[in-house]
């Protein structure tokens, strides 16, 4: 057995105290069983062993940011979970269309296919020119990604069944300037929308929203993160407001349970109340 | 079989925290008989993880739930484990273990073009469980579930392939026979049968 196919609980303990003593990133409220795997994804990647990746993490600063993009998970689809966007086009959109301004943070965007999706669905909505979208990510490599809004013809294929089954008109393309082999997304939808570097666990509030999305980003975090990062959404809602979560993401806590009404509970929407 | 083995094997069966049974293409139906006759009350989670298309939610649990004593759930993220469930990996997601005996989801790269992967649970299993986990991988078109059945294997835990020759597809089963995966490799006929009898025993008051 190679060096790079296993690390123990023990060892990946010890490398979050590193990184949190050295670079004042904390993982510790990570979920340990993913984390683990992108830890062997990078050694992999990187040809290190454990050691090796110890000492690189201690004394290459520059190794840090490498790594720091490669432990995030950044796969992400435009339109994920078709029947998500078909339920904020019935039961959500109705309700925004009420509020003069619509604000929307895509918590976790990596990089970029949720924002442009929701941009997409406010347009065909007739909302795009009252809505601003805001991306943000730890990883500002896929945020520099997200701002070119270029992708690759390949994912736009896959993604176009996801569009179709939305049940949205035309086709995903009909939003896509096509160059050979790769697919750049319309000014427009770019239009009203702003990408930064935001860390859920460490950055607060700023701003306020009349819809946060943030879908798979909470099944990398224990019930204590969740709950920390539950309470920046909350104060970061407007009155009725809605929070989105992934379609297999679930509040848990009693205290939020009672503040966010389900809208639908299969989709996990949830709306600010008292 | 010899008898000795055959008890020994049950006894295993009975013996293991938690079941897990994989498969791809042509392991719907060894499955689905086997989740089927899986007794109301019975004490051990159950999880399975069968490869599908990324949209299609809910006809496997549909399915599974309208023919099953057990109750069928298809997991949330965090959701803790227990005993009387057959706990369905769902579509687009990869199916971890979190200390404390719950599950995690996970969203990233597919494994073997697969996600649901089963090498990715059963490898987690391997993690969480160890020897104290029993796992059956069944017929499929590609090669994921070898390696992580082999890491159960080494962990100590109790792994079963679906002999190839009565598979549908032989592919995945033949990958795992070949890295020598599985202590045990059986006809579905033959895993039936052997996981009624350890349901038998266990059950009884």
């Amino acid at each position: 057995m190679s060096t790079t196919d296993d690390i123990s609980l023990p060892e990946l303990n010890e490398l979050i105290i590193l990184v949190r003593q050295i670079h004042g990133f904390d993982f510790s409220n990570y979920t340990k069983a993913s984390l683990k795997r992108r830890v062997l994804r990078i050694m992999q990647l990187k040809k290190l062993a454990f050691w090796e990746l110890k000492n690189v993490l201690t004394n290459d600063q520059l190794f840090f940011q490498q790594f720091l993009d490669e432990i995030t998970v950044n796969v992400t689809e435009m339109f994920r979970d078709p029947s998500f966007y078909k339920a904020l086009n019935t039961q959500v959109l109705p309700y925004l269309a009420t509020f003069q301004h619509i604000k929307i943070w895509s918590a976790g965007c990596s990089s970029g296919e949720e924002p442009y999706s929701l941009s997409i669905l406010m347009q065909e909505a007739g909302l795009k020119s009252k809505s601003f979208i805001y991306g943000t990510d730890i990883n500002a490599e896929m945020l520099g990604q997200a701002k070119k809004g270029i992708y690759s013809l390949r994912n736009i294929k896959s993604y176009a069944e996801n569009y179709k089954q939305a049940g949205l008109p035309g086709t995903l393309t009909d939003h896509f300037t096509i160059m050979y082999d790769a697919a750049s997304v319309h000014n427009e939808l770019k239009k009203n929308t702003l990408f930064s570097v935001h860390n859920l666990i460490s950055d607060n509030v700023f701003n306020e929203f009349q819809m946060i999305t943030c879908r798979n980003v909470f099944i990398y975090f224990d019930s204590e993160l969740q709950d920390k990062i539950l309470e920046v959404f909350y104060n970061s809602l407007c009155s009725f407001g809605f929070l989105c979560l992934g379609s297999k993401e679930t509040i848990r806590s009693e205290y939020y349970k009672k503040r966010l009404k389900v809208v639908n509970s299969r989709e996990n929407i949830y709306q600010k109340i008292g | 079989m010899a008898n000795n083995t055959t008890n020994q094997l049950i006894k295993r069966l009975q013996s293991a925290e938690i079941l897990l049974l994989g498969g791809s293409a042509g392991s719907f139906m060894p499955i689905f008989n086997l989740v089927r006759s899986i007794p109301q009350n019975h004490s051990q989670p159950i999880v399975v993880v069968i490869h599908r298309g990324k949209n299609n939610f809910s006809d496997i649990e549909n399915l599974f739930g309208d023919n099953c004593r057990i109750l069928v759930k298809e997991i949330s993220d965090k959701d803790k484990i227990a005993g009387g469930h057959v706990y369905i990996a769902p579509a687009n997601y990869h199916t971890l273990f979190e200390k404390g005996k719950t599950f995690a989801l996970d969203v990233s790269e597919h494994v073997w073009y697969s996600k649901p992967s089963i090498d990715v649970t059963f490898e987690s299993a391997a993690d969480a469980y160890g020897d104290k986990c029993a796992a059956i991988l069944f017929s499929g078109a590609n090669q994921d579930g070898a390696r992580g059945l082999l890491k159960l294997r080494d962990k100590g835990g109790l792994t079963i392939i679906q002999d190839p020759k009565d598979a549908e597809m032989h592919v995945m089963p033949q990958a795992a026979v070949d890295i020598n995966a599985g202590e045990f490799i059986l006809t579905s006929e033959q895993i039936l049968k052997f996981m009624c009898e350890s349901f038998v025993i266990t059950t009884q008051p």
